[in-house]
């Protein structure tokens, strides 16, 4: 398993970047990540990204239309907030596993 | 004298999850002390992975359906009739009718629904004339009807949103049409493309690696990253929240998938409005509702939405079920297993086998009197299999005996490959639970 170091810290992840264990995650480490995707993190991206953390955690399915509905942030918004596939990029910086099908 | 009054066990929905579990339980269950009672709207069943042949005239239209009741035990209630509420607190389920029901366990077996009302336009004035879904009797018979006459075109298949029913039915509707329209000697007049919300047609890294290149050698474009917005019907196209466009001569869609509005009404819907029901993954009971079970599509466990996952569900919720009436903690655990064949088109498919953790891997797959199947990997035999496991969906599945393929996952068999510790615990096995022994040999 590939690891790397993000924000003077060694992390897990997969072949893509994906975290493999959602722990080893932290505020600078998201920082760091939206950074290299070439945007700066604000407080409603935090408010977004753990939001999708504490889903994750509580072992239930991600999607977009879940955000949409959290009250945080509309879909425009979210895709505003992360451009290029606003679920899988949120995903990348909030250390969770990239949204998947079964195959 | 004191005499004990009947315990009732009631199931609400008598689809494939609702009647497996009913079987089973009415197995199980002391008829002295326990009344069994279904609910359900609709007389008919489908065979659901049936709905996937008809378009392409692989199936008629009229094998796919028997009366629910011939599947039910001589000695249970059935009800056919719309459910208002489930009253949690008072231990009762409305109907729409005024009848109320008591019960002292409830299963909720309400499945999912295909909603093209939750996307603008979709159910607009092309629905049923050029736009189709195929997750529905109604809907896949009429494009079956549409594809009888159709002279070519666009072909744009789009999936709504991530959380879908059989996930991979999508993929293999790519690949039957594409089969389809080669055979009849038209694949040159149609152009088929592929919409998904997620980042591609497959998304697990093994997968993708052993059966990606099949959208590209059957000349499939896959737009990945598509996250429907509206439908426009003047203009024939579908755009997404980030601007792209398609447009379509003939749009099969697969909607926003919703648990039944029933849950909404009971105030027991999972936290995005899908009305899902939120569901402790491993005993498969609803969380905050101690005599309340869940299996098949109504749960929100973050595993696929299929009969062979409701088929292993029922294995863990009868042990839990039997549990929590004799008063003892809740030891059977769910480990999210699924299993189903892929067909890839011209009398091929794959076999996919895998749980919560471990994605699916190439390999063999043991199957008792039939013989190892190859997972990952498109062949003959797969597809006879799937052909052959319409028998066994209506004479054993259904009806609770026993299947010879183990409720938990095993990787006996299955090939790890060197580079797919990407996926979390995958392919390391730790978190895989013991095959468990295979409950008899398949005869027939």
């Amino acid at each position: 398993m590939p690891n790397r170091v993000i924000a003077g810290q060694t992390v897990d992840v997969n072949d893509e970047g994906y975290f493999t264990d959602p722990t080893q995650w932290s505020e600078n480490i998201a920082s760091e990540l939206a950074q290299e995707a070439g945007f700066e993190l604000s407080p409603k991206h935090f408010d977004v990204i753990n939001f999708l953390r504490d889903r994750y955690m509580s072992g239930q399915a991600l999607t977009i239309r879940r955000v949409g509905k959290s009250g945080l942030v509309s879909i425009k918004e979210f895709y505003d907030l992360f451009p290029g596939g606003p679920l899988k990029v949120s995903s990348k910086i909030a250390g969770i596993p990239k949204p998947a099908s079964c195959v | 004298m004191l005499i004990n009054p009947m315990k009732n066990l009631l199931i609400l929905g008598g689809g494939t999850a609702g009647t497996l579990m009913l079987n089973k339980l009415y197995k199980k269950l002391d008829a002295s002390e326990w009344k069994l009672t279904v609910v359900d709207k609709d007389e008919n069943h489908f065979y659901q992975p049936g709905f996937l042949f008809i378009p392409f005239g692989m199936y008629t239209k009229e094998q796919v359906v028997k009366k629910k009741k011939d599947f039910f035990p001589s000695g249970v209630q059935s009800i056919f009739a719309e459910v208002d509420r489930i009253e949690p607190d008072d231990n009762q389920v409305a109907l729409v009718d005024g009848r109320v029901l008591d019960y002292d366990v409830l299963v909720v077996a309400t499945g999912t629904i295909p909603r093209p009302d939750e996307t603008e336009g979709l159910d607009g004035p092309l629905w049923y004339k050029q736009i189709f879904d195929f997750y529905t009797y109604e809907g896949t018979c009429k494009l079956a009807d549409f594809l009888n006459t159709w002279e070519g075109g666009k072909l744009v298949i789009n999936i709504a949103e991530s959380i879908i029913k059989c996930p991979v039915a999508p993929l293999e509707f790519a690949f039957l049409a594409d089969s389809y329209f080669t055979e009849k000697g038209m694949r040159d007049k149609v152009e088929i493309v592929y919409t998904t919300p997620l980042s591609g047609a497959f998304t697990k890294p093994v997968a993708s690696e052993v059966l990606g290149n099949l959208l590209e050698e059957k000349n499939i474009r896959v737009v990945p990253d598509f996250y429907i917005e509206r439908v426009e019907n003047e203009a024939k196209k579908i755009v997404s929240y980030d601007g792209q466009e398609e447009t379509f001569d003939l749009l099969v869609s697969i909607p926003v998938n919703m648990g039944d509005d029933m849950i909404e009404r009971s105030e027991m819907s999972d936290d995005d409005d899908l009305n899902f029901i939120p569901t402790n993954k491993h005993t498969l009971r609803a969380i905050g509702h101690e005599n309340i079970f869940v299996i098949g599509d109504a749960t929100n466990v973050p595993a696929s939405k299929a009969g062979s996952v409701a088929h292993f569900e029922g294995h863990v919720l009868l042990d839990n079920i039997l549990s929590y009436i004799e008063g003892k903690p809740l030891e059977a655990s769910f480990d999210g297993h699924a299993n189903c064949f892929i067909e890839t088109g011209f009398s091929k498919a794959a076999l996919i086998d895998f749980n919560y953790t471990t994605e699916p891997l190439p390999g063999s797959f043991p199957l008792p009197a039939v013989g190892p199947m190859s997972l990952l990997k498109e062949t003959r035999r797969n597809h006879f299999g799937k052909l052959f496991f319409e028998w066994v969906y209506w004479h054993m599945l259904l009806t609770g005996k026993p299947i010879p393929v183990s409720t938990h996952m095993s990787m006996v068999g299955k090939k790890v490959p060197e580079a797919s510790a990407s996926n979390g615990h995958a392919g390391d096995g730790a978190d895989v639970p013991e095959p468990q022994p295979i409950e008899e040999t398949l005869t027939h």
